[in-house]
């Protein structure tokens, strides 16, 4: 008891003592703190109180240092040690024991070696194990190797341990500096020195490896190196102030320094946000499942834009976007890494593209139509009806007074044009495929086209000198000596048949095939007959005047559509099925292909100036070639929807017109100029219709009138129209 | 006889160098090379005729102008590359060998470049390195927002946030906002400087989440470029208008705890980043600048004219649109965007005192017109004089130029699309159905104050 108390009272004087019994104190709190260490505590404290001298504080301290929840407080009187009472209990010797026991436990094994080894173990790892989680002192209980106890330790023992370790004085009350050690030197006054030597010489002469040092130093200060620390923080602060000084940049702006920027591309702006990226996007931006899905399921590159569009209900509601970071990034990567060219983008107004059109008062004259009631189709002003089928071709007399019209019911029909009214009927053998009128006015005559035959007529319509003179001219032309392998032959009627006299019919000149179509010459003695399927004898120029024919091809050149003369030059226009092959007459030669890009050419006409044809096509086609310009279309119009069946163009007016199996005639405004820079101007002006579809053909041919605005039609319906 | 002329001597072949043979020009690595094309503004080129540029060689290549990298030789920048390199070289043996002092002093003397002279070099003048702006706001303004962390240095986040606050502040000044856009990505802005447009976008105040696949390394070296390029404009801008620079405020004596334990600069810091008091004007006054009005001739120009006037009105509408109001902002709202945008057009704004420093006045202000909640109900508290509206009005009401019907916008009404600014149907776009009516009601408001003027003018 005594001893307790008395080690309670030192360790509380000395200091450097508090710090232990803190520790202990955190190691005693590691133990569960039960009633029972309250009781203890109060035990203690009643016994400590006697002594101190110091705050409440300072003794609760104390008493929870020795505060033990296994031990009663009896067992806690009982001590300085619990291994006093197991050394009375199991007969050893109190000394080696408690030696044997803190060598073991500090780990000085060779002390006790000699002991350790006699012991046998007890119990196995499993028993440890479960001592180990049930026992709370396990961590303190340690076996003596001398007589195979357990022993637990107390907190004494274990404050001991821990200052043996932490290599202290194993009793804590020893202070090793306040020890009276007697002096034995102090009484005798030695008059010797301990040494005899001189001093070094060095002690009397300065350094020279200081005086290098701080030579090295003194220099290195001069030359501004070496800094005192105040001038260094000054330096530093200025630095600093450097990064963020600012000045006027661009106070003197020099434009010659742009010289080097002649070729820098600047980057594209990022492209500005559309509704659709808003916090509250309107609901159509609003993704579907679909587009949702689809939006998932496409590339990251390939995504028409690179976030799904999201409603909030208000701001607070907004989350962070994640790929903020990557796009900045992005942009930063595209701005250093990519490769800029200037590309030349036609910034066009798609406007700009469209030839400006003439206004419709420029353009005139053409038709000018009266609407029917209903306004919706245009009525005609005159039509002509007596035939009983299709009308196949119709031609007008070079004045514009008459027309005659060739039918499939083997007709041939001569109307006045103003009235309407039919003069003259002709019956003839077969279906007529091709009438012309004779282009020169002086002349009255009327080629028919009916099988083999060309037949020419006298219609005796008009000015009589002229009928009579035309009969006169044929009277004086000489037949031809008959000669073997010519392709035709010609046979007069004689002026007493009947043919002669009823039906006007004067020549007849027959072929070896069926003849599809007949043009004349401008002067009227040369006309060409177009026979269907007779290979190179598809083309056949008939003289009048010396009632000759010739065949200009040696060779088959195609399927033969139609031949046409220029107007002025003596040039022969022959169109097979994809190509215009213009012949040279006088040389005998071919001066220009012209290539329709189409499939099959219906049919051609030649503008008045001669440098200009148009042809239509079956494909829908039609086709302005500008000869002086190229083989190629000029220009290629496609107002219709089928097939165009025949083309015409105006002789004294910049019209021309095409008709088609859809029943419409259209008629365009094609302007040539005299100036050879200037191209021709093609306006679609009109769409008319009229005629009724019958068979699948509705309108077949189209003829202009030769000095009036007009246009005359004949149809599948087996009627003509002039739409004036 | 001339010279023989010989395939690949001139040309397109001579006129573009690959990355490799300009790196072995430059002497420089890979990583060096990347820095001065980013400081320089250098960037490859698409040749025109690929084939001629490859010599006969089919790998694919980038391609650099040869006079880029003649100019690059000669950039006094490269050396200090190769001072840092040497700088590092030895930085890194001092610290093996653990001679502190050795580190410690090089660590004194680290080489530093500046880019004044590049900046200068890159924008010869001033509207050129205006009209480049819109990369560089975004990307200060991305770092302006980071939190402190490995990502970036935390002087340059911090100087960053300086010189953000500083151009808010000068387009404050000068009345600049146009246009303002509440995306899911950010909130854009879009501002009139020196006759330049330009846009840049803010991210909304959110948590920050380091993205992975992000190189800080290439953003920091922009962000060096882009905060010189900066600060320089500002310091432009900011004596254009006659303002001081740096920015200076008046400070109020310290009624608000939040700043009582801070330095004087920090104080001003706060001020200057809460953006509710005007700067202090320099010293010298400048004339404003004013434009006569001609009489109209002809027809045509006439048309034009009426125009401008057109717009002149509708700007000078939008520089007035806040000018009666008084702000107080909910603490849940975008607080530094709205006070930019509506001290922009004139209002006055403040918060409670507790959110942040530079509230300028209290709740219970009995002036206050507008109150900006963004929650479900309006605050307990009720004020009879004054709307409680949500953020969006404010951002409806810049883009339309007009203040707004605020029944639509009132607290938890649920409100109307919000819609960019940034778009202008063309005759063919689909146009959303409010926007038709926007503009339906801004040519009748047109129609209505042509119609004020003309009878005035009777």
């Amino acid at each position: 008891m005594a001893t307790l108390a008395i080690s309670k009272k030192r360790q509380r004087e000395g200091t450097e003592h508090s710090s232990e019994s803190r520790s202990s104190k955190e190691e005693d709190t590691l133990f569960s703190s039960s009633a029972l260490a309250d009781s203890d505590y109060d035990s203690t404290d009643s016994e400590s109180s006697q002594f101190s001298g110091l705050s409440e504080d300072d003794s609760e301290e104390e008493s929870e240092t020795y505060s033990d929840t296994e031990h009663t407080p009896e067992e806690f009187q009982n001590q300085p040690s619990d291994i006093k009472i197991n050394e009375y209990e199991y007969d050893s010797s109190d000394e080696e024991a408690t030696i044997s026991l803190v060598c073991m436990v500090v780990g000085y094994k060779e002390y006790c070696g000699k002991h350790s080894n006699a012991l046998p173990q007890t119990g196995d790892e499993l028993d440890h194990l479960i001592e180990q989680s049930e026992n709370p002192d396990y961590w303190r209980t340690v076996k003596d190797p001398q007589t195979g106890q357990n022993i637990v330790l107390s907190r004494e023992d274990c404050a001991v341990i821990q200052r043996i370790k932490s290599g202290k004085y194993a009793d804590k009350d020893v202070n090793a500096f306040n020890i009276d050690w007697p002096s034995s030197f102090e009484s005798e006054v030695e008059i010797h020195p301990l040494s005899n030597r001189p001093e070094d010489k060095r002690s009397f002469i300065p350094s020279k490896w200081e005086r290098l040092k701080v030579g090295k130093m003194v220099h290195s200060m001069k030359m501004g190196w070496m800094k005192t620390p105040s001038q260094r923080k000054k330096e530093l602060e200025e630095k600093n102030d450097e990064d963020d000084h600012y000045y006027d940049l661009w106070s003197n702006e020099d434009e010659n320094d742009r010289s080097r920027l002649k070729m820098h591309i600047p980057a594209p702006k990022i492209t500005l946000p559309g509704h659709a990226e808003s916090y509250n996007p309107p609901p159509e931006y609003l993704f579907s499942k679909e587009e949702r899905s689809k939006w998932q399921e496409t590339d990251k590159e390939d995504r028409r834009q690179d976030f799904v569009p999201h409603k909030y209900s208000s701001m607070r509601a907004i989350p962070a976007f994640k790929n903020f970071m990557n796009e900045r990034f992005a942009r930063c990567l595209d701005l250093y890494l990519c490769p800029r060219q200037q590309k030349m983008r036609m910034n066009v107004n798609p406007e700009d593209l469209i030839p400006k059109l003439p206004q419709p008062k420029d353009l005139q004259p053409f038709l000018q139509l009266r609407l029917s009631h209903d306004s919706m189709t245009v009525e005609c002003s005159v039509v002509y009806t007596g035939h009983k089928d299709l009308v196949r071709k119709i031609s007008l007399d070079p004045l514009g007074q008459w027309m005659v019209s060739g039918s499939d019911d083997k007709t041939v029909k001569f109307w006045e044009l103003h009235t309407g009214r039919c003069m003259k009927t002709l019956v003839l053998d077969d279906k007529v495929k091709s009438v012309a009128w004779c282009p020169n006015a002086n002349i009255s005559l009327v080629a028919v086209a009916v099988g083999n035959h060309v037949i020419l007529v006298n219609p005796g319509l008009g000015d009589k000198l002229i009928v009579t003179k035309t009969d006169e001219l044929l009277a004086e032309s000489s037949p031809p000596e008959q000669e073997k392998g010519l392709v035709t032959t010609w046979s007069e009627y004689t002026s007493d048949s009947q043919e002669f006299t009823e039906s006007n019919l004067r020549l007849k000149v027959t072929h070896s095939k069926s003849v599809s179509q007949i043009s004349w010459h401008a002067k009227g003695d040369y006309f060409a007959a177009t026979l269907s399927g007779a290979g190179n004898q598809s083309v056949i120029i008939h003289q009048l005047s010396k009632r000759r024919s010739q065949c200009p091809f040696s060779k088959p050149k195609g399927l033969v559509q139609c031949t046409l003369f220029h107007p002025n030059k003596p040039f022969l226009f022959v169109a097979t099925q994809r190509y215009i092959r213009v012949y040279n007459l006088l040389k005998q030669e071919l001066s220009r292909k012209l290539q329709a890009n189409c499939k099959w050419i219906s049919s051609m006409a030649i503008h008045p100036g001669g440098d200009n044809v148009i042809t239509g096509s079956y494909d829908c086609r039609l086709h302005w070639f500008d000869m002086d310009l190229s083989t190629k279309p000029y220009q290629t119009l496609k107002h219709q929807k089928k097939a165009i069946r025949s083309v015409d163009i105006h002789k004294k007016y910049p019209l021309f017109a095409s008709t088609s199996d859809d029943g419409s005639v259209v008629v365009c405004h094609g302007m040539v100029y005299n100036d050879l820079m200037q191209n021709p101007l093609i306006v679609p002006v009109k769409v008319l219709r009229g005629h009724v579809t019958t068979n699948g053909l509705n309108a077949i041919d189209c003829v202009f009138h030769p000095n009036q605005p007009w246009l005359l039609t004949s149809g599948a319906d087996s009627t003509i129209r002039l739409f004036s | 006889m001339g010279r023989i002329k010989r395939k690949y001597e001139a040309g397109a072949a001579t006129a573009y160098v690959s990355r490799k043979r300009a790196l072995k020009k430059l002497q420089l690595s890979l990583a060096d090379f990347r820095r001065l094309c980013i400081l320089k503004g250098i960037y490859p080129h698409e040749p025109k005729h690929r084939k001629k540029v490859e010599k006969g060689s089919t790998a694919i290549k980038t391609y650099y102008f040869r006079k880029d990298i003649q100019f690059l030789l000669h950039e006094p920048i490269i050396n200090k590359f190769r001072n840092f390199k040497v700088y590092t070289r030895k930085l890194k043996k001092a610290i093996d060998k653990g001679e502190d002092g050795q580190a410690k002093r090089l660590r004194q003397n680290k080489p530093k470049y500046k880019l004044d002279h590049i900046v200068k070099e890159r924008y010869p003048s001033f509207v050129d390195a205006v009209r480049d702006l819109d990369d560089c706001l975004c990307l200060v303004f991305l770092f302006a927002t980071l939190p402190r962390q490995q990502s970036a240095k935390f002087q340059t986040i911090q100087k960053c946030r300086r010189l953000s606050v500083e151009f808010l502040h000068y387009l404050i000044a000068a009345k600049a906002l146009r246009k303002v856009f509440v995306s899911i990505k950010g909130i854009y802005y879009q501002a009139e400087i020196m006759g330049q447009t330009v846009t840049w976008v803010v991210p909304h105040a959110r948590g920050f989440q380091k993205p992975t696949d992000v190189d800080f390394k290439v953003m920091s070296i922009f962000i060096e470029f882009y905060l010189s390029m900066l600060g320089f404009i500002n310091y432009r801008l900011y004596s254009s208008l006659n303002i001081s620079y740096p920015p200076q405020l008046e400070l109020p004596a310290d009624k608000h705890n939040s700043l009582r334990d801070m330095s004087a600069e920090e104080r001003i810091e706060e001020m200057l980043a809460a953006m509710t008091q005007s700067l202090v004007p320099g010293l010298k006054s400048i004339d404003q600048a004013e434009v006569d009005e001609f009489p109209a001739t002809g027809d045509e120009e006439s048309g034009i004219s009426e125009e401008i006037r057109k717009e002149q009105q509708s700007r000078s509408r939008l520089l007035k649109l806040f000018c009666n109001t008084k702000f107080f902002l909910g603490r849940e709202t975008p607080r530094e965007s709205l006070t930019f945008i509506l001290r922009n057009f004139g209002a006055k704004v403040s918060w409670d005192p507790s959110v942040s420093a530079g509230a300028t006045y209290l709740e219970s202000d009995e002036t206050i017109t507008h109150q900006i909640v963004d929650r479900n109900q309006p605050p307990a508290k009720k004020y009879m004089n004054r709307y409680y509206v949500q953020p969006q009005w404010v951002y409806d009401c810049v883009n339309a130029r007009n203040l707004l019907d605020v029944k639509d916008y009132l607290v938890g009404v649920v409100l109307p699309p919000h819609l960019s600014p940034f778009i202008e149907e063309g005759e063919d776009d689909y146009v959303p159905p409010e926007r038709v009516q926007l503009l339906n009601r801004a040519e009748d408001e047109g129609k209505f104050n042509a119609a004020c003027s003309s009878g005035f003018n009777v």
